[in-house]
């Protein structure tokens, strides 16, 4: 597949829209105020962003959603990864929603999707997260799910669990209700409080099934989709701390002349430069390869943009600490924020050394 | 995307290839006299004037027109062979030369009668280019050059040569300098392979001993040198690195096929590939994704970066394949005896001679020091180390 990166007019826009927003509706204060409520995000944004159609962007127009596509999510991806917007998308609208498009029927379809693609419902999903699931902690007996889940994104606040459970016919997916009998959610400290995550028990839950085919394609297509996404948000969050890095190393000043003037700061700041920039072609490209429905260069594009976009937030991240010196060791400053963050996604659906080893298998090695 | 001019020039582009291919067929025709008629139809350097050897579109229908040549069975070896002078000195001519010089030069550069080299680097200004320290002092209609280049590529074949000299030694140094083009068989200039590392000496030493340049020769003002070579290094800048390969090719190739021809299966080594190949291609999409910047009008920070990331990666990657290769890799199957090869940075060298020449990726061209600095001065906008030589005149600058 041939590389394209050039935006239309109209994804230009909504880029430019995107930022406008997420800088007035979002900025570092704001962010703080909402990672630190119980729920992690503001419900009145949420239904902002939904009149403005974000959440229906890349849901087809037939289950009721915008009909634009995966590279338009991505571009809001990457602003809300450049200011750290604090809302459950990624759970509901990328790995939920995707989950639901692969395996659910046509009535399970327009029961759920029109209604995540107006906000108006939560999805999540519980299981294995990572580039190669073959198994779930979770196993499901006569319509009964039964396991626990430790890493369940938004699972304190989603309204429905999509569940990855073993069964009789081996991978399937059933679907329930956040506040069935016999589920027990436990909200836990995340190390990033931007983005929060529940440990979930199913204990005899009953739940309806998904569909009726095999699960695994259907949950390797979520998680493919939550990479793409994942990796756009991080290449968002990789400017930011370098547009940090770059402008406290043009005022800081030290030894008489601002920091940046000395090779050792600026030359950390190109090497990032080069970093960031090589990190948007990856993800640029796997969302291309994602929309335009290429399964081998899929293969190839995103596993390749999972991993290197997840090292490249992290060093980015961690150097923006370092450029900042004592300063960005403190809570007051933001830096934590965006170090936790690419932490957090670097270590989230699998790490860069299994999405590798994904890769080398793609690639025959 | 499509708009009418670029259809048009499409257009234009395929017309003249149909006529260079019709009334001189590639195969049977003498490749110089096939690349005499393709300047002379505009098709050397498409982005250039008309009569220059152009047609004024966009420089990407280049491509177009090397594909096709390449298709048709013509040969575009001249770029690679001269690649000084098609590569970077055509630019610098016509951004900076006269309608004469360009008339003079251009067509024989690019048929290959006239081998290109580029004299800049010295003993003693290498990276600090702008220090450097060959004169030329001006007696009536002449100029007389005295000094030393070093790094000069096919020194040894070419018949011109792009120097930078010294006019002016009581003004600061960026300011005393101008470019000629002397003619490198002339009295005086002797050329002296550079025995480097890989056994080859593509570079050589270029001494020059009361040369005489006519100042017909001279490129840009007197003083102006600084500005004239600029556009050469850039140039060569965009040269290195920049063009969007294969996916898969170049050293990653070398290392995949190793890896494949070896049957190797160790897990920290095949994440170690993978880590690589991966780099690789982050280096190949933004290599693209600038050159689609760089069509629209619009080239942005990711056009600046592939310089010093290739070099590295090249580095980084032969090495490796060096590894791969285990006690095979003790040995030099290339050998050492000196060799002089018609081109530079042979295109498809051995796992050893590509593992050795990769280490000159990071200097030649502007070193990846350098390319750091531009990156953080030029495009982060960093503030400049401070500068002892600033506003000095430069015979007062401390050298080695």
């Amino acid at each position: 597949m041939q590389p394209s990166f050039t935006l239309t007019e109209e994804q230009t826009a909504l880029r430019d829209t995107a930022r406008r927003f997420l800088r007035d509706k979002s900025g570092t204060e704001k962010v703080r105020e909402d990672m630190a409520t119980a729920s992690g995000f503001d419900e009145s944004l949420w239904k902002e962003i939904a009149q403005m159609g974000w959440q229906a962007m890349a849901i087809p127009e037939e289950h009721g959603g915008a009909g634009y596509g995966v590279v338009e999510q991505a571009i809001l991806l990457e602003e809300m990864g450049r200011f750290l917007f604090c809302a459950p998308y990624l759970s509901s609208v990328v790995l939920g929603a995707t989950a639901v498009l692969s395996a659910a029927t046509d009535d399970q379809k327009a029961e759920l999707l029109p209604a995540v693609a107006a906000g108006e419902l939560r999805l999540t999903v519980a299981g294995p997260l990572g580039p190669d699931v073959d198994s779930s902690p979770v196993r499901v007996e006569g319509g009964a799910l039964h396991g626990e889940v430790d890493t369940v994104i938004d699972g304190h606040t989603a309204d429905r669990f999509v569940v990855l459970a073993s069964g009789e016919d081996g991978l399937e997916l059933h679907l329930t209700a956040a506040d069935a009998d016999g589920i027990e959610t436990e909200q836990v400290t995340s190390l990033d409080q931007t983005r929060k995550l529940a440990r979930v028990r199913f204990d005899g839950t009953a739940a309806e099934r998904l569909g009726d085919a095999e699960a695994g394609s259907a949950w390797r297509a979520a998680i493919r989709a939550g990479a793409v996404a994942l990796a756009n948000e991080q290449v968002g969050g990789a400017q930011q701390v370098l547009d940090m890095a770059v402008d406290y190393a043009k005022t800081r000043k030290q030894f008489g002349r601002a920091i940046g003037s000395f090779q050792a700061i600026k030359h950390r700041c190109a090497e990032l430069l080069v970093d960031v920039e090589s990190a948007k072609s990856t993800a640029y490209h796997a969302a291309r390869a994602l929309a335009a429905d290429e399964p081998d260069e899929q293969d190839i594009a995103i596993p390749l943009a999972r991993s290197y976009c997840s090292e490249v937030y992290e060093r980015a991240a961690a150097e923006n600490i370092q450029i900042h010196g004592g300063i960005g060791f403190t809570w007051e400053h933001d830096a934590h924020l965006y170090f936790k963050r690419a932490k957090s996604t670097k270590l989230l659906l699998g790490d860069p050394v299994g999405w590798r080893a994904d890769l080398a298998d793609a690639l025959g090695f | 995307m499509a708009d009418t001019s670029t259809d048009q020039q499409r257009e234009l582009v395929d017309e003249r290839l149909e006529r260079l291919f019709d009334e001189h067929p590639p195969g049977e025709t003498d490749d110089q006299e096939f690349w005499g008629a393709q300047y002379d139809l505009g098709l050397a350097w498409v982005q250039f004037p008309e009569g220059k050897g152009g047609l004024g579109v966009s420089p990407r229908f280049q491509k177009r027109v090397n594909d096709a040549i390449e298709d048709a069975g013509g040969s575009i070896e001249n770029r690679y062979r001269n690649l000084l002078g098609i590569g970077m000195g055509a630019g610098t001519l016509i951004a900076h030369a006269t309608e004469e010089q360009q008339d003079r030069w251009l067509r024989p550069m690019f048929t290959m009668e006239e081998l290109w080299c580029q004299l800049f680097s010295e003993p003693g200004a290498g990276s600090d280019l702008a220090g450097l320290a060959t004169s030329a002092e001006r007696e009536g209609d002449e100029w007389i050059v005295n000094g030393q280049k070093v790094w000069t590529t096919l020194a040894h074949r070419s018949k011109w040569g792009m120097i930078v000299t010294r006019t002016d030694p009581d003004v600061p140094k960026h300011a005393g300098l101008t470019y000629f083009i002397v003619d490198m068989e002339a009295d005086g200039v002797s050329v002296r392979p550079l025995y480097q590392i890989t056994g080859e000496a593509e570079f050589n030493e270029v001494y020059f001993d009361d040369v005489h340049i006519p100042d017909e020769n001279r490129i840009g003002e007197v003083g102006a040198g600084w500005s004239v070579a600029m556009a050469t290094l850039m140039n060569e800048r965009v040269a290195i690195g920049a063009s969007v390969v294969p996916r898969g090719s170049g050293a990653i190739g070398q290392a995949v096929a190793t890896w494949n021809e070896r049957d190797l299966d160790d897990p920290v080594k095949r994440d170690e590939l993978t880590r690589h190949w991966i780099a690789a291609e982050a280096q190949r999409l933004t290599a693209a994704r600038a050159s689609e910047a760089r069509q629209k009008g619009t080239p942005g920070p990711e056009g600046s970066t592939a310089k010093l990331q290739w070099a590295e990666l090249n580095k980084a990657i032969t090495s490796f394949t060096m590894d791969l290769l285990g006690e095979e890799g003790l040995l030099y199957p290339d050998g050492y005896e000196l060799v002089r090869p018609d081109e530079t940075g042979t295109r498809t060298p051995s796992r050893h001679k590509a593992f050795l020449r990769a280490r000159a990726n990071s200097i030649e061209g502007g070193t990846s020091e350098i390319m750091k600095n531009i990156l953080g001065e030029r495009v982060l906008g960093l503030p400049g180390e401070p500068r002892v030589d600033k506003n000095i005149p430069w015979k007062e600058v401390p050298r080695s």
